[in-house]
């Protein structure tokens, strides 16, 4: 599946005059990609996952998306690091959301929206409030109202960074199962090696001030992956050498930071 | 190798408690017990000492006295209060509307705000007693001067919580709704009122508050010309004659109305928030 769909050219950002947030990044992403980017604070990793969204406008350079045929909904799903919902609307009203501004009435997209909630497993709580849910189910019900219109790419701004390991990791299997049922391609933004190494297929590695891209890596392991693979010597090994390369991006200052 | 995670869900539902429940009750029950208790204690010293120290009535009158007053003056104070509540409700609908839609003028243009919030601040915070004057001489209509005055002081809190609540939506939430190209009518009614809306039910229950003060004070102002019936002239003409059980029991029908303002809105409150905003949820401690 080596068809390109997303095409970043040379795409700067900057904020005011003085803060490069991406510098020139250039970068061909696949369709059926699981890709994450992955860095220390400020190397531009969501700013740059914010301009693919169309939801930043870039400085310079282009992104492209290839086109498809006779999709009028949103192509694109995007994952918040907070969940995102609307506190005074239901669990479906929620995942109902991106439909209903699309035009369609609560009896047309009900099947869709019970889909995307029965694929989440959060079945029993469409009439719940997001205050009445786990942190862990808050970002699923996001995760569903991102696949209710049936996206071909997935855009995730460092969704599971607050959530507890036991949660975060159940979560990764989730995405992991609904990228390859669907065909996904997912771009997940993260400062997690772990993660990272566990989740993708490919690792674009960011250096801060300014953000850029300084390694393009591939994690060769058969996908999709499971628990097992977490427990494998090769993930550890996966890790190691993606630790070690973002170790010699740091400066000093950007520990703790 | 295939993902090992099952679909299953979060059974972790908060497990019903009996001895929780029964707490719960007890609790909304001692709201309503203990506040009628202590009031009517309160009146009940009241009388007890009116009578004990044999305070002649026109100095202050026992609350059967004022009681007794406010059934023989029945109807007549009746009509003064009506007029009070036109008056109050009245203003409070003006000050909502103009609230609120100078308060989306300003949430929509920074411009607009910085040249007409000056003159929102000056209204506010220039005593109305002393504009009321000023507003009587100027509309002949007597009703309107006094309309024109409570809503002088109920717009205000109105306007500025509106502002800072449409202010306030959340940013991911916007760009979700940019994300989906919601149309501006869209975004509006399904994002920024929403959002707004616990900053606009907070205002109410002061704005309907302010909207009785204002009625009462500009008809203190206006009292004067004698031309009025609302619950306030009748105090200050009951004064005059040296009426005082009948200036009790027309004070009496006023803080009834402010009660039952409170409690209107607390309620709209409860019905508008309840399920979802954290101001209206009752939590176990």
């Amino acid at each position: 599946m080596n068809e390109p769909l997303i095409r970043l050219d040379r795409v700067r950002k900057e904020f005011g005059r003085q803060i490069l947030a991406v510098e020139d990044m250039t970068l061909t992403i696949n369709r059926g990609d699981f890709i994450s980017f992955l860095g220390p604070s400020g190397c531009g990793k969501s700013t740059a996952l914010r301009m693919i969204a169309g939801l930043l406008p870039v400085t310079a350079g282009t992104i492209t998306i290839a086109p498809i045929e006779g999709k009028v909904e949103q192509d694109l799903g995007f994952v918040f690091q907070e969940p995102t919902l609307m506190p005074w609307a239901s669990v479906f009203d929620n995942v109902w959301l991106p439909l209903s501004l699309a035009g369609l009435s609560r009896n047309a997209a009900r099947e869709r929206v019970r889909t995307a909630l029965h694929e989440v497993g959060l079945t029993k709580f469409e009439t719940a409030y997001p205050r009445e849910l786990s942190g862990g189910m808050k970002m699923r019900v996001s995760i569903a109202r991102a696949m209710v219109t049936r996206p071909r790419i997935l855009l995730m701004d460092e969704p599971f960074a607050a959530l507890d390991e036991m949660t975060r990791s159940k979560l990764n299997n989730d995405v992991i199962r609904l990228a390859s049922e669907h065909a996904l391609t997912v771009i997940f933004v993260t400062h997690s090696v772990y993660e990272a190494v566990y989740l993708s297929n490919r690792i674009i590695v960011m250096a801060a001030r300014p953000g850029r891209v300084v390694a393009d890596l591939t994690v060769a392991e058969p996908w999709p992956r499971g628990e097992d693979f977490r427990m494998s010597d090769v993930f550890s090994a996966e890790a190691r050498r993606i630790s070690h390369i973002l170790k010699g991006t740091l400066h000093d200052t950007d520990i703790n930071h | 190798m295939t993902p090992t995670s099952t679909i299953d869900d979060d059974a972790g539902a908060a497990p019903v408690n009996a001895t929780a429940i029964a707490a719960a009750r007890r609790n909304s029950i001692l709201a309503w017990v203990l506040p009628v208790l202590t009031l009517s204690a309160a009146v009940a010293f009241w009388e007890f000492w009116v009578w004990y120290k044999a305070i002649p009535h026109f100095l202050i009158p026992a609350p059967s006295r004022i009681w007794e007053t406010l059934l023989v003056e029945g109807p007549s104070l009746m009509r003064s209060a009506w007029f009070t509540v036109k008056l109050t409700f009245f203003s409070l609908g003006l000050a909502i509307v103009g609230g609120v839609v100078l308060g989306g003028l300003f949430a929509l243009s920074r411009p607009i705000e910085m040249s007409l919030f000056p003159f929102a601040v000056i209204l506010q915070v220039t005593p109305i007693v002393a504009i009321a004057p000023l507003i009587l001489i100027y509309v002949h209509n007597t009703f309107a001067a006094l309309l024109i005055c409570a809503w002088l002081v109920a717009f205000f809190p109105i306007l500025s919580n509106t502002v800072v609540g449409l202010r306030s939506t959340d940013h991911n939430l916007r760009d979700l709704f940019t994300l989906y190209r919601a149309t501006p009518w869209q975004r509006l009614r399904k994002l920024l009122a929403p959002s707004a809306l616990p900053y606009f039910m907070a205002a109410l229950k002061i704005a309907g508050g302010l909207a009785l003060i204002g009625a009462v004070v500009a008809e203190f102002v206006a009292g004067a010309t004698g031309t009025n019936t609302g619950l306030a002239s009748r105090i200050i003409e009951s004064s005059f004659r040296n009426e005082i059980p009948k200036m009790f029991a027309a004070l009496v029908l006023v803080s009834l109305l402010g009660v039952a303002i409170f409690l209107m809105t607390a309620l709209a409150s409860k019905l508008v928030l309840g399920r979802w905003h954290e101001s209206e949820i009752t939590r176990e401690s």
